[in-house]
């Protein structure tokens, strides 16, 4: 058994700390990052992710988990990305109220499974839907800092081009040629680039990506809602990845 | 530490008693696994009760099927924070799988659930018989769904639902308290939603 249990304390559990928000980014309409700079810094490994903690006045709590979007050693303190849900109770606090300086209570990290570190290898086949690439970037950016040449093929499905998040980040990272290749399955909207699709998830879609990598894929890391992870983890079974090679983690729960 | 602006949704007393901290209510029925949804043909399953290494009484579907079904409605607490109320489920009492094997008490004090996914969990066998748990086979009056553990799964509705192991495959009796996948890997051993048992030292 390789992985490590979560972080623990000193006291033996995961203790909660107080984290200050050192910037809000606007990524699309409805997502944003939120930076914190963490009183406690904690290592942690890609694809992990955190907790966080609301109290209100009456000392109600309110608790979610998000997944870290930044890589482990990242100079620009902990990222996590919220979409704003429209009937939420946690994500409309952070896109309408919080605000840089503002302290949360978070604690982490959490996840022994859904994790990958350079000296795992690859490939890697990624395929996220939505703000389910966050903890896809994380391994993402991992390994390009520290310029790994791990073969890496990403398949990000979105609504539209303007839903893809990161996008120039991750074009850019395409660009490079060292190994990593995106492609994103556009549902809403015709594709602008040659490798795209403008359909969801299917077996089609997985046998052409797998043939992008060097070799069958090491390990296979879906997430997403529930309907994509169901989708893409049995397109990627039917075009020949063995199950046990596949890790996923569905949001919305 | 009261939260700046956070003054959080208009809850009635009722449903928040019936919440443990940190969770939220949820209508739908959300879906968590740590891999790809197993399609397991009913003509395929069985469930193995074991002693340690030992294979003690072995059911085939239709022979499960015939064992007493009991109807229980209760509350689930997810670890990632949802609970669900009053949840109908149908199935098979652990206490009338260890009558239907010919055991008067469990023979041991610690059970590890097995799956056919390689999933495992750990339940004192304690919280396991006297009403208290059940390899449920319908939802809603239906046959339960493969995302949501089809054809079987382990419902220990009183401890975070990780416990409740889907696609279940057998009870395993241990002599130790033996920490399945999720224990393994940071969460809590006994895993109590009003007790906040998320994770290893809460």
């Amino acid at each position: 058994m390789t992985d490590a249990a979560a972080n623990l304390q000193g006291d033996g559990g995961l203790r909660w700390q107080e984290a200050a928000i050192s910037a809000i980014v606007p990524q699309t309409p409805r997502i944003k990052s939120f930076f914190f700079e963490l009183s406690r810094p904690f290592a942690f490994r890609a694809g992990q992710h955190v907790d966080v903690r609301l109290t209100a006045p009456d000392m109600y709590q309110a608790e979610r988990s998000y997944s870290i979007a930044s890589a482990p050693h990242s100079q620009q303190g902990l990222e996590l990305v919220i979409e704003r849900l429209d009937d939420g109770e946690v994500s409309p606090f952070f896109h309408d109220v919080a605000e840089v300086g503002d302290d949360i209570e978070l604690r982490g990290p959490i996840g022994g499974h859904f994790v990958w570190e350079v000296a795992d290898g690859g490939p890697l086949l990624l395929l996220g839907g939505g703000s389910g690439v966050v903890p896809l970037m994380s391994m993402i950016r991992d390994r390009a800092s520290h310029h790994s040449r791990v073969p890496v093929v990403l398949l990000f499905s979105a609504r539209t081009f303007d839903d893809v998040l990161f996008r120039d980040e991750l074009l850019a990272l395409d660009a490079r040629g060292d190994g990593f290749n995106l492609a994103l399955a556009l549902t809403r909207e015709p594709v602008r680039r040659a490798d795209d699709y403008g359909r969801r998830v299917d077996t089609a879609m997985l046998t052409e990506l797998l043939a992008k990598l060097p070799e069958p894929p090491k390990q296979v890391f879906v997430c997403g809602s529930n309907p994509f992870v169901e989708a893409a983890a049995d397109a990627t079974i039917a075009a020949g990845v063995a199950a046990s090679l596949i890790r996923t983690e569905r949001y919305g729960g | 530490m009261v939260t700046r602006g956070f003054t959080g949704r208009q809850r009635s007393p009722d449903i928040a008693k019936r919440l443990p901290p940190g969770q939220s209510l949820t209508d739908v029925f959300p879906v968590l696994s740590a891999g790809p949804t197993p399609h397991i043909r009913t003509e395929d399953w069985s469930f193995t009760l074991k002693v340690g290494p030992k294979p003690l009484a072995r059911w085939d579907w239709a022979q499960f099927n015939a064992l007493p079904q009991t109807k229980q409605t209760r509350d689930i607490h997810c670890v990632t924070k949802w609970s669900k109320l009053d949840t109908p489920w149908e199935g098979v009492l652990i206490d009338d799988i260890l009558a239907a094997a010919g055991l008067d008490a469990p023979p041991s004090q610690f059970t590890l659930a097995h799956s056919f996914d390689g999933y495992s969990t750990n339940v004192p066998t304690a919280d396991l018989v006297g009403g208290k748990a059940m390899i449920a086979l319908r939802y809603e009056g239906k046959p339960l769904p493969p995302d949501h553990g089809g054809p079987a799964r382990l419902l220990v509705p009183h401890l975070y639902f990780w416990k409740s192991a889907k696609w279940v495959s057998g009870l395993q009796f241990t002599e130790r308290d033996e920490a399945g996948f999720w224990e393994l890997r940071g969460y809590h051993i006994y895993g109590d939603p009003w007790r906040e048992q998320r994770f290893t030292g809460d």
